[in-house]
């Protein structure tokens, strides 16, 4: 047992338990059903937490538009994605005549897994996690490219137009906005010294939402493009494309895609607490305090707030355009993240080994260059706004009558 | 206005809306007031006044009112009247358009204020007889706006008698005055 699983609150008291039962020639069974425990313990999580966020989000949503939402299901309609998950596992599952039986079947598949994948990484309390990786940032950005080629087949298996046009918009979209996530994450990468989520953790003397406010908007813009959330869900337009690259899914196959779509949150959201809002740790004040909340929980109302502010997201912005969509990752996005990268260098080279003057220092910096990127970007947009070409052509023709 | 501040004021919206009362109703359970000059369903038809003319028969405009008549020999004030037999209206067809309401010379139907009539079967969306004979004597005040005046509540008020609902009075003729209106003059 390493030095850090030693130390793990789940992995050591079912090691322990489990090595003192077996002989001495079977310890790797321990290993094996202690590590298992954890598998156990992490999906049944998620399927809890995104069946909650499913919940959350239409009767969040609802309350958003001034309606009720789902409420008959159980108490307050907690009980709804039950409901829903029953109604599609009951419904018949289609193949289309044209579509490829083997892509069409191993898309959703490929979609769901690499959800449950990047759990592996994601540290949910003190000591508590799968796996610490060293990498496993690499990680999670490797993993998530995986979806990408998941929405490809079943666009491209499906044998539909709007399936596959769908899945083009969502390649296009899907590998834009990896860039900007790719390099917002590279400030932090910087100030934390370390690409483990719990080496990040443990170096985020400030949360890095402060020290990082510009890496953090743009991580969360692009996190929000690569599991298709709205303002960017356009690969899934239902008034433009009918469903996109899920239309022909039916039953338990279109069940995994929203599972995934859904999971998928859950598991950024919780990315985006480790990354920005220091994890387990109690956000507020420095790293020694006093626990107030075990740290577990700390970690759940980091994700729930993040899931609200999504929703809350949802709930206002109306969908892109495609090329708005293009052309927001690699006019604004893309530089912004550029910048972000090259300020946090200097300043990392400038303090090394910073003090807390130094850190707010930092953090003064870094806001206001976040608040002059943006501001220069918002100018800069509304300066360059085009009317649609439709809009301008009537524009002309009256302006023709008039003369 | 820069780019992106539209946004922040729509989110100021959304995040107001939530904590606004909600709008919908539930409905079964709670139901939204309608208007008492609302045409519904469930028509509300007064015998004693009807004299079987198949007035609203004829003004239907997809004859969907289907009377038969059988003379009774029972005399009234206004002349002659019919036995009905058969008095059926087939809902499914009805557009609620009232004219049969407004060709009634008798006013002995009137509009009702109902609009859950989801049946399982075409049959039992034909209002039978019987069923307008036992129906509440509830009429809308379409077309009738004196029952409006006087304070009537179609949905909860009280079961109208034919004499409440007449044409023009707000007070029901009394036998005198019909002898005057509708004998002496002949």
């Amino acid at each position: 047992m390493g030095p850090i699983l030693s130390q793990n609150v789940i992995y050591r008291p079912v090691y322990n338990f489990f090595d003192g039962l077996l002989p001495e020639s079977l310890d790797w069974v321990a290993y094996i059903i202690a590590g298992l425990t954890i598998v156990l313990i992490l999906v049944n999580a998620l399927l809890l937490l995104t069946s909650l966020f499913v919940f959350s989000l239409r009767r969040l949503l609802g309350l958003f538009q001034t309606r009720l939402g789902p409420n008959r299901v159980g108490p307050f309609g907690v009980l709804q994605p039950f409901a829903d998950i029953l109604k599609l596992l009951l419904k018949e599952d289609l193949r289309p005549r044209l579509a490829d039986p083997l892509l069409f079947t191993a898309a959703p598949v490929l979609m769901v897994a690499p959800v449950f994948i990047i759990l592996a990484i994601v540290p949910f309390g003190r000591n508590s996690f799968l796996a610490d990786l060293n990498v496993a940032v690499l990680f999670f950005i490797g993993v998530t490219t995986v979806s990408t080629l998941a929405v490809f087949l079943a666009g491209w298996g499906s044998g539909n137009r709007y399936a596959l046009i769908g899945a083009v918009r969502a390649v296009a979209q899907l590998v834009s906005y990896e860039v900007p996530m790719v390099l917002s994450l590279v400030g932090v990468l910087l100030l934390a010294g370390t690409m483990s989520l719990v080496g990040v953790v443990e170096a985020q003397r400030l949360p890095f939402i402060v020290l990082q406010p510009l890496g953090f908007f743009i991580f969360l813009l692009a996190a929000s493009a690569e599991m298709n959330w709205s303002p960017f869900d356009l690969l899934e337009a239902e008034s433009e494309l009918t469903a996109g690259f899920h239309t022909e899914y039916s039953g338990a196959k279109f069940a995994l895609f929203q599972l995934a779509e859904m999971g998928s949150v859950v598991v950024f959201s919780g990315i985006i607490a480790t990354l920005f809002l220091r994890g387990w740790e109690n956000p507020f004040g420095p790293i020694g305090w006093p626990e107030v909340l075990p740290t577990h929980v700390w970690f759940l109302l980091k994700v729930f707030a993040i899931i609200f502010l999504l929703i809350w997201v949802r709930a206002t912005v109306v969908r892109l355009r495609v090329d708005q969509v293009m052309a927001f990752a690699w006019k604004v996005l893309f530089p912004l993240a550029v910048i972000n990268m090259f300020v946090t260098a200097a300043l990392v080279v400038l303090w090394p080994e910073p003090t807390t003057a130094q850190l707010w220092a930092m953090a003064a910096v870094n806001w206001v260059v976040a608040i002059v990127c943006i501001g220069g970007a918002s100018l800069l947009l509304e300066r360059n706004r085009k009317l649609p070409a439709a809009t301008v052509k009537l524009v002309q023709v009256s302006s023709g009558e008039v003369r | 206005m820069p780019y992106g501040v539209g946004i922040a004021k729509g989110m100021m919206v959304t995040m107001r809306n939530l904590f606004r009362r909600h709008t919908t109703v539930q409905y079964p359970e709670e139901r939204l007031p309608q208007h008492p000059r609302f045409r519904g369903e469930d028509f509300v038809w007064y015998e004693e006044r009807c004299t079987g003319c198949a007035s609203c028969a004829k003004y239907c405009p997809l004859g969907i009112i289907r009377i038969v008549t059988s003379p009774g020999g029972q005399q009234t004030p206004e002349g002659e009247k019919y036995t009905l037999e058969v008095f059926d209206i087939e809902l499914a067809r009805c557009m609620f358009c009232g004219l049969c309401v407004e060709a009634c010379p008798y006013d002995a139907l009137h509009m009702g204020s109902g609009f859950e009539r989801g049946r399982y079967r075409r049959a039992d969306l034909v209002i039978p007889i019987e069923e307008l004979r036992q129906a509440p004597k509830r009429p809308s005040t379409w077309l009738r706006p004196q029952l409006e005046e006087r304070g009537y509540n179609p949905f909860g008020g009280p079961a109208l008698s034919w004499r409440e609902v007449g044409r023009e009075q707000t007070v029901a003729p009394t036998y005198q005055e019909m002898q005057d209106r509708w004998v002496k003059d002949r």
